[in-house]
């Protein structure tokens, strides 16, 4: 007696256009996952530490800012705190581009766009926490 | 032409019909729970503090260029739309903050069995709220009232 004819078995849940496109995981971004959520541990205490510094600031004038900001201290953390809001603020901005924009040309000019005014600013920042530390050394 | 996609989409009906296999419902079907509340939250708080960064380099280039300058950036942070966003970053910073330890803990692998999602996204909320009321209240204490 002859088996019945088996139905035909779906083993790669994926479309054949899709493979041909070279659609899927492109086999990496494992180390983008993991600095964002390195920089995110990072901004745990950063973060905290600067509120409550802007708090303890609150009606400062320039001289008692520049003054605080001068504090070898202060400054390298200020350094460590854009450091770490940028590079994580850029990598979380690439990924809801990357999760929302399905136009190619697009995304890629907007995560480019993104990652040259986060460098810019940054180093803004930094260029400014340095005016300050030196300024007063 | 049809989708080559459109094969895997073929299946059979419990009384043999071939049917298209139905995909699962998406936003507009689903009653929000308040995890995917929180969920989108992150994002919208993530990109919000993102903008928030250009009022951080200001304040601190404001500070090193001298008073002047530094004094127009206090001018804007106590005008109404100053502190409005004043207002927002403290909510969102903290929102963040709590949701973003909780993606931490996801990803160690903790807090994912069912019981204790909404209880602890409820905490998340909450404890948004406290911080921030902190956070003012505590400003409001430091200029004396």
């Amino acid at each position: 007696m002859p088996s019945p004819a088996k139905p035909a078995q779906i083993r790669v849940m994926r479309s054949q256009l899709g493979r041909a496109r070279g659609a899927g995981s492109a086999r990496s971004g494992a180390d983008h996952w993991l600095a964002e959520r390195i920089s995110a541990a990072a901004l745990i205490p950063l973060t905290i530490w600067f509120v409550f510094a802007l708090i303890s600031l609150l009606g400062a004038d320039q001289p008692q800012v520049a003054a605080w900001a001068a504090h070898p201290l202060n400054a390298a953390l200020l350094l460590a705190l854009i450091a770490a809001t940028f590079h994580h603020a850029q990598m979380g901005l690439q990924v809801v581009l990357e999760d929302y924009s399905h136009n190619h040309g697009f995304r890629t000019a907007a995560v480019l766009a993104i990652k040259a005014a986060a460098w810019l600013l940054a180093i803004l920042a930094a260029l400014s926490v340095a005016k300050l530390y030196l300024t007063a050394h | 032409m049809t989708d080559v996609r459109d094969a895997l989409f073929v299946a059979k009906a419990s009384d043999g019909r071939l049917i298209r296999r139905p995909v699962s419902p998406h936003l507009s079907i689903y009653r929000w729970p308040v995890t995917m509340l929180t969920s989108i939250l992150n994002r919208a708080t993530g990109i919000f503090l993102s903008v928030g960064t250009l009022l951080l380099v200001w304040w601190l280039a404001a500070a090193a260029a001298g008073p002047a300058p530094f004094a127009r950036v206090q001018e804007f942070l106590i005008s109404p739309l100053g502190l409005l966003l004043l207002l927002g970053w403290t909510a969102s910073l903290s929102f963040h903050l709590l949701a973003g330890i909780r993606h931490l803990a996801w990803d160690l692998g903790y807090g994912f069995a069912k019981p204790g999602l909404n209880p602890v996204t409820w905490i998340v909320l909450a404890g948004t709220a406290l911080a921030t009321a902190a956070v003012w209240i505590a400003a409001y204490a430091r200029l004396g009232g």
